[in-house]
């Protein structure tokens, strides 16, 4: 069973995120409100995806994805935020980001991306 | 920056808010007549609030009557929330981020960042303009009630460029 962890600083999304998860039969979640917050949990919870925003307080995704790939972990992240500029996207997968998701979206985008995503982390 | 609004700013916020609910609230919005010009203030009984900065500085404010928001609120999360709980807060202010951030994606060529959202409710409370800028109300109806998009805004670059230079 895929373990997600779901780093949003809003409840609200996170709690659809989850719904979301669930309907796809991902039951297994760990939820973080920050970068932060996410890189206390990580190393405990051991995800093998992480759906993370942007912009957060305390620390945003796109610090926490430099922290956590400088610190060597492999796991792979997509991006769920308000940005959606082209230079962003690309900031963001430079850093180490595998997929990305703007708000607002649909469970089905949400969902094929999972499974794009996994299916690459898989065959790599 | 002149005092009307350009249009592609106007169908920028209107489309980010035309998606922010086809998408998350599952509603189709009816847009009244954008109300531009320098408004005095901005009056509802709920308010999320966001910052612009960068190119383009400005406050974006989801205006809502009580009941309007209550509604679009549970037809959002899926449930019923008291309007005093932070959970309502909570997704009022998602709302306005997504909306802000659809509607920001459109500013070609403008470097703009959005800050994290603020949420006011109480009766009769005001949401004052920033001094200098241009405003414009854009009422939208939907099934859960009317509210607007209030946007106030001033574009930065042009502003310093018409100042005197310093001795």
């Amino acid at each position: 069973m895929l373990r997600v962890m779901v780093i949003d600083d809003s409840k609200t999304m996170r709690n659809i995120e989850k719904s979301i998860l669930n309907q796809l039969g991902y039951t297994e979640i760990e939820e973080a409100c920050n970068g932060q917050d996410a890189l206390t949990k990580v190393a405990a919870f051991n995800p093998d995806l992480l759906l993370l925003d942007w912009n957060m307080p305390n620390m945003d995704g796109l610090t926490f994805v430099k922290t956590y790939r400088e610190q060597g972990n492999k796991t792979p992240i997509i991006m769920v935020t308000t940005e959606n500029e082209k230079t962003r996207i690309v900031e963001a997968i430079k850093a180490g980001v595998q997929n990305y998701v703007v708000k607002p979206f649909t469970p089905d985008v949400l969902g094929e991306r999972i499974a794009d995503t996994m299916a690459k982390a898989e065959a790599a | 920056m002149s005092n009307t609004f350009d249009p592609i700013y106007i169908t920028a916020f209107v489309e980010a808010t035309k998606n922010v609910f086809q998408t998350m609230v599952r509603q189709e919005l009816k847009f009244g007549k954008p109300t531009p010009g320098k408004l005095p203030r901005l009056s509802s009984e709920v308010s999320g609030i966001i910052g612009m900065t960068g190119d383009v500085e400005g406050t974006i404010v989801l205006s809502l009557p009580g009941s309007s928001a209550e509604n679009i609120v549970e037809a959002f999360v899926g449930t019923r929330l008291d309007s005093s709980s932070e959970d309502f807060a909570d997704a009022i202010g998602e709302l306005v981020n997504m909306i802000s951030g659809g509607a920001k994606a459109k500013f070609e060529g403008k470097h703009v960042r959005i800050g994290c959202p603020s949420v006011v409710i109480g009766e009769g409370h005001t949401v004052q303009q920033l001094s200098g800028s241009i405003s414009i109300s854009i009422p939208c109806e939907s099934p859960c009630g009317s509210f607007s998009v209030d946007v106030s805004m001033k574009k930065v670059k042009e502003a310093q460029a018409s100042q005197p230079a310093a001795a």
